[in-house]
């Protein structure tokens, strides 16, 4: 009994969290900025806590498990919900909604952790679900908004849709090999003709995901439409998670048909990063620009995978903790300035560096690094990504990979330029930030600081990575 | 207790907190805190030193590595950053600091007039000149070595463009920069051909492995190393940055020519002469080179006439004569000759200095002439560093230019009496200078005969110290037919040059024959001496230009002309030429896949048409492709 509360200590302290705010906004009416703070605080209190006294072991019949990597992952993303949850003050000390929204906030969060923790196919579809349903809601959280509805609704059916499709490739598993175990799936899994194609929908279900090309095609509406928090939560944190199962089910489970899943996700890769780059070009919405942006940046990071090694996969932990810093530094900016100017336009940044230097740096910095320009972490983060790319060897695909992060730098750069360098009438006036935000922008910043610089969190989460 | 060795980190280190001090608060710091700070932190480099050099002179088992962190590793090839303590650098330690601290003190005097942000971003500059240089010496492979050599090549840079406002200036700065960097080009290919041969570049491990090596790679690895050292020691064919060098304030001309940068080529020779000894072809080359530099640059001096220019071609001669010490396997020789002319560079820089200073930046001796009347000390340290640069006994410059002299006469009589009439041109030119300077009756306006006064204390006492050691500095190495057995650098630097001792027993000249060619020189210098004070001490200015012969000295035997006509308008007309092939081909090129990326991007965006259904039919259609990849490559 004493080690399932260690073992699950995360989720349940997540759970307690939920009914804590469940519980809260039954019984009282508290204030908007009170109960913020208080949220903020609890939130903290689960990041701090994620890192005291973990085990690694298995529960359930196999059906749950956890070891320090897992650990580690699920403290990263309670960092990024800490630091969107923070950024979004401005925007939500006025909503009328707050406790619903956090607690459907946590309970996605919640059904990412079974889903990472997952040993069996089932146990890894409703950790998947629960951490889906939700997010389809709180896109509708700017209740005004007919966008916003369209973007939840737009969600909703294209996951439903991706739902199908992994539970035929489930069942057509179960089928084919008699079990849903991860470790009874590797032990019999082959290359016949029906259980690639099981596979196939499987790969389909993470590609809509963690939007790769040609699953994507949702995202772009539903980024614009949704709330900003939403927003980089849905391109942040959600992908996040899913990248972290991608690795290891590749890596353990389908690794009796690594050939056949490498070619694919070979294709996959370049085509991803190839159109992701071609639609970010020209973006002109900031959000839709920086949600683009983010299905080049997995292209990139399904470069990584194809390394099949311990490299690439903590080269992939390493690359997310980095794309958590670099962009939420530029989302937070973005959804300070969208909640208090309303503008969100890319010429509308131009001269913003005259008006607000210091927000010009923290995106400036945030865009350097995702562009991935020495010496910020991105560089190191896609420096990494690529080296596990290259332990197979495929150098057409790092060739393919090098010349996008050449045209990435350029749609990067472009806003950069805007900011610095570009005039403009009527510039975003002179904002000053609230404690929260400027916490969250300080925390990214120092994000992006460390984990480019220490190399004692690459060497940590190497040393975790070498089961693979 | 730990050895003072394992703290050597410490002597680049004050520098370097230093510069950081100096230069992050130059707006905040008064000008007495600045000097005090600059001053300061090389006087604790100084200190440091001394207890460094006293414990490797007590005795140490081959060099003492000091390892401060892995730096570079790659692969095999592994570079950490550390410090290689032994008698060579511990030597150049205290030359360095010794004479950078004395530069120090004279410089907060010299540059009193400047407001206290420059004063400061001066002493920054200063502090980070010393660092670099210090980095360099005592780096324990080749990479930190080259970092160094970078660092000063910047400083340079920096402080000889100081006074940046005058054109003329910053662009003497960057001559000095450009040519560096040629000499730097060099020296990295050197580098990596000895990473790509023997995968090190750890000195020990470089100088263990060198009979891996074949010649041919050691010819080539030395050449381009030796092309580094004429960069950075002035040398033909990158000599003329030097002379130009004196734009940036005259402490800063000392500190060049004395005790940093232009001695690293010599540094880094004399570090890996197990290569140059194993490589005898390049060291015809350096011998050739160094005896062509001291005599086209002593003939030049013959004929300058800005006091600061004098002496800048005497120091290009001088490095020469290192070189050629360097060519013939004599090296204790040539750092003998390291030691004693920044003794006395140092001086007549710093006393140059002071005749500027109180001359209100004339620079022209011809507008001198009896100054010794009213500046005294400065006049006789001054008249010190001359007898010590000429050669005569028992000043230092006596004894080491007399053990290069020897050791060129035992490769060959002729290379002897070439160095010989270097020499003697050096007496020469190094009289006329002090005779146009201190004697005869005062050439410039009535007001600046009114303003002549003496030089501060802060600057004469560097001046008095300096002289001292101008004087008495050659008597570590008093040759064996003087005195048997008291040649005390000889002895002191003797592991270091061990090997190639060993490799080309080192030969010298019958005790007869060396008294006869130390004398006889020195009397004919002598006379030379008497001739040019007699000639010069009447100095009269006239109107009348130079002509013939002279002329062509005068004008530095055109070769910054030369260079100007061959090289650096043939490279701007290709310049130019590239431009229009950038212009025309390579911009349409990246415009077309500029405008060919857009086009892509715009008809791309048609799929996003916010059709859910279309969205889901190109997942289906995604899906079946993925499938089909599978099927398809199985068969």
């Amino acid at each position: 009994m004493n080690d399932l509360l260690i073992i699950m200590k995360q989720e349940l302290l997540l759970t307690l969290i939920i009914f804590v705010l469940l519980t809260l906004k039954i019984a009282k009416d508290m204030d908007n900025g009170a109960f913020l703070n208080l949220v903020n605080l609890l939130l903290a209190i689960n990041f701090v806590v994620g890192f005291l006294g973990g085990m690694e072991g298995m529960l359930f019949n196999e059906m749950y498990h956890t070891n320090s990597l897992i650990i580690l992952e699920k403290n990263i993303l309670n960092l990024g919900t800490l630091i969107i949850s923070l950024q979004s003050w401005s925007w939500l000390k006025d909503h009328k909604h707050v406790a619903e929204f956090y607690i459907l906030l946590l309970c996605t969060l919640l059904g990412m952790f079974f889903m990472i923790s997952a040993g069996n196919l089932l146990m890894f579809y409703l950790g998947l679900e629960l951490s889906t349903i939700p997010l389809a809601a709180i896109a509708n959280f700017d209740l005004a908004k007919r966008k916003s509805s369209e973007a939840a609704m737009k969600l909703i059916i294209s996951s439903a849709f991706s739902s199908g499709l992994l539970l035929f490739g489930i069942s057509l598993v179960y089928g084919s090999t008699g079990t849903l175990g991860f470790a009874g799936i590797a032990a019999s899994y082959s290359a016949d003709p029906m259980q690639l194609f099981a596979f196939v929908l499987l790969l389909a279900g993470f590609g809509f995901k963690i939007s790769a090309v040609p699953f994507h095609l949702w995202t772009a509406d539903v980024y614009e439409g949704a709330p900003v928090a939403v927003t980089s939560y849905l391109s942040v944190i959600s992908k996040g998670a899913i990248l972290f199962v991608l690795v290891p089910v590749l890596y353990t489970v389908f690794k009796p048909i690594a050939e056949s899943w490498y070619n694919m996700l070979y294709l996959l890769s370049v085509v991803t990063i190839i159109v992701g780059n071609l639609f970010a070009i020209r973006q002109e919405n900031f959000k839709r620009f920086l949600a683009f942006s983010s299905i080049a940046q997995v292209g990139f990071i399904l470069v990584g995978i194809t390394g099949s090694s311990s490299a690439g996969s903590s080269a992939v932990v390493y690359f997310v903790l980095i794309y958590i810093f670099s962009n939420l530094a530029a989302f937070g900016v973005v959804s300070f300035v969208s909640a208090t100017t309303g503008r969100e336009g890319i010429s509308d940044y131009k001269g913003f560096y005259k008006t607000n230097p210091v927000l010009s740096w923290v995106l400036a910095i945030g865009l350097f690094s995702l562009a991935g320009v020495p010496p910020t972490a991105g560089f190191f983060g896609k420096f990494f990504l690529l080296l596990a790319g290259a332990g197979k060897g495929n150098y057409i695909l790092l060739t393919i990979a090098a010349l996008n992060m050449i045209i990435s730098l350029y749609y990067y750069l472009r806003i950069v330029k805007a900011i610095f360098m570009d005039s403009n009438d009527h510039p975003i006036e002179k904002l000053s930030v609230p404690v929260f935000p400027k916490l969250a922008l300080y925390l990214c910043m120092a994000g992006i600081v460390f984990t480019g610089f220490v190399r004692y969190v690459y060497d940590y989460i190497q040393s975790l990575s070498i089961g693979f | 207790m730990k050895n003072i060795i394992e703290y050597v980190w410490l002597v680049p280190l004050f520098p370097l907190a230093g510069f950081l001090i100096n230069g992050l608060l130059r707006n905040s710091l008064s000008k007495s805190l600045t000097g005090i700070i600059g001053s300061g932190s090389i006087l604790a480099s100084f200190i440091v030193s001394i207890l460094i050099f006293l414990d490797v002179k007590a005795g140490i088992d081959g060099p003492v590595i000091v390892t401060l962190f892995d730096f570079i590793s790659f692969q095999d090839v592994s570079i950490p950053f550390a410090f290689q303590v032994d008698q060579l650098s511990s030597l150049f330690l205290l030359i360095i600091t010794g004479i950078g601290f004395l530069i120090h003190v004279y410089s907060v005097a010299y540059m009193h007039e400047e407001n206290s942000s420059h004063f400061a971003r001066y002493f920054a500059y200063l502090n980070l000149f010393v660092f670099s240089m210090l980095l360099l010496v005592l780096g324990s492979n080749y990479v930190i070595m080259f970092i160094g050599w970078e660092g000063v090549g910047l400083c340079s840079y920096l402080l000889i463009g100081y006074w940046f406002k005058n054109i003329e200036y910053s662009n003497a700065a960057r001559k000095a920069f450009v040519m560096n960097r040629i000499g730097d080009l060099g020296f990295l290919l050197a580098v990596f051909w000895l990473i790509g041969r023997i995968g090190t570049v750890n000195f020990s491990e470089v100088f263990s492995k060198v009979d891996t090596l074949s010649s041919l790679d050691l010819t080539a690895i030395t050449m381009l190393l030796f092309i580094g050292a004429t960069g950075k020691s002035a040398q033909i064919p990158l000599y003329t940055w030097l002379p130009d060098a004196m734009a940036g304030p005259t402490p800063v001309s000392a500190l060049i020519h004395a005790a940093t940068m232009v001695t690293a080529g010599i540094y880094m020779i004399a570090r890996s002469n197990i290569l140059y000894t194993m490589a005898p072809t390049t060291q015809t080359v350096v011998m050739v080179v160094g005896l062509g530099t001291a005599l086209l640059a002593a003939t030049i001096a013959l004929k300058q006439n800005d006091i600061k220019k004098v002496l800048a071609y005497s120091t290009v001669s001088q490095l020469g004569y290192m070189f050629i010490a360097l060519g013939v396997g004599a090296y204790t020789g040539a750092v003998f000759h390291v030691m004693t002319h920044a003794f006395f560079k140092a001086l007549l820089f710093l006393g140059a200095g002071s005749v500027i200073h109180a001359m209100h930046h004339e620079q022209d001796i011809r507008n001198m002439g009896g100054l010794s009347k009213k500046l005294k000390t400065t006049h006789l340290t001054f008249l010190v560093g001359c007898l010590a640069i000429a050669g005569i006994i028992p000043f230092s410059g006596f004894f080491s230019k007399d053990e290069i002299l020897a050791a060129a006469f035992m490769k060959s009589p002729i290379v002897w009496a070439l160095a010989a009439i270097g020499a003697l041109m050096t007496a020469f030119y190094m009289f006329r200078l002090y005779a146009m300077t201190f004697l005869g009756k005062f050439r410039g306006t009535s007001e600046q005969e009114h303003h002549l006064h003496e030089s501060p204390p802060a600057m004469t006492i560097p001046l008095v110290i300096l002289a001292v050691l101008s004087f008495a500095g050659g008597l570590v190495g008093i040759p064996e037919v003087l005195m048997p057995d008291s040649h005390s650098l000889a002895k002191f630097l003797e592991p270091v040059f061990a090997e190639s001792n060993r490799i080309s027993v080192p030969h010298h000249p019958d005790h007869t024959t060396e008294l006869l060619l130390m004398f006889g020189l020195m009397a004919v210098i002598a006379v030379v001496i008497f001739w040019a004070v007699g000639k010069y001490k009447k100095y009269e200015k006239s109107g009348e230009e130079n002509t013939g012969f002279a002329r062509i000295l005068e004008n530095k035997w055109y070769v910054d002309e030369i260079y100007e006509a061959l090289i650096i308008r043939p490279v701007n007309a290709f310049g130019k030429m590239l431009g229009k092939f950038d212009n025309f081909g390579i911009d349409w090129v990246v415009n077309g896949v500029g405008r060919s990326v857009q086009y892509a991007s715009r008809q791309i965006r048609l799929l996003q048409s916010g059709q859910v259904g279309s969205y889901v039919l190109l997942m289906v259609i995604g899906m079946i492709v993925l499938f089909a990849l599978q099927v398809f490559l199985k068969k």
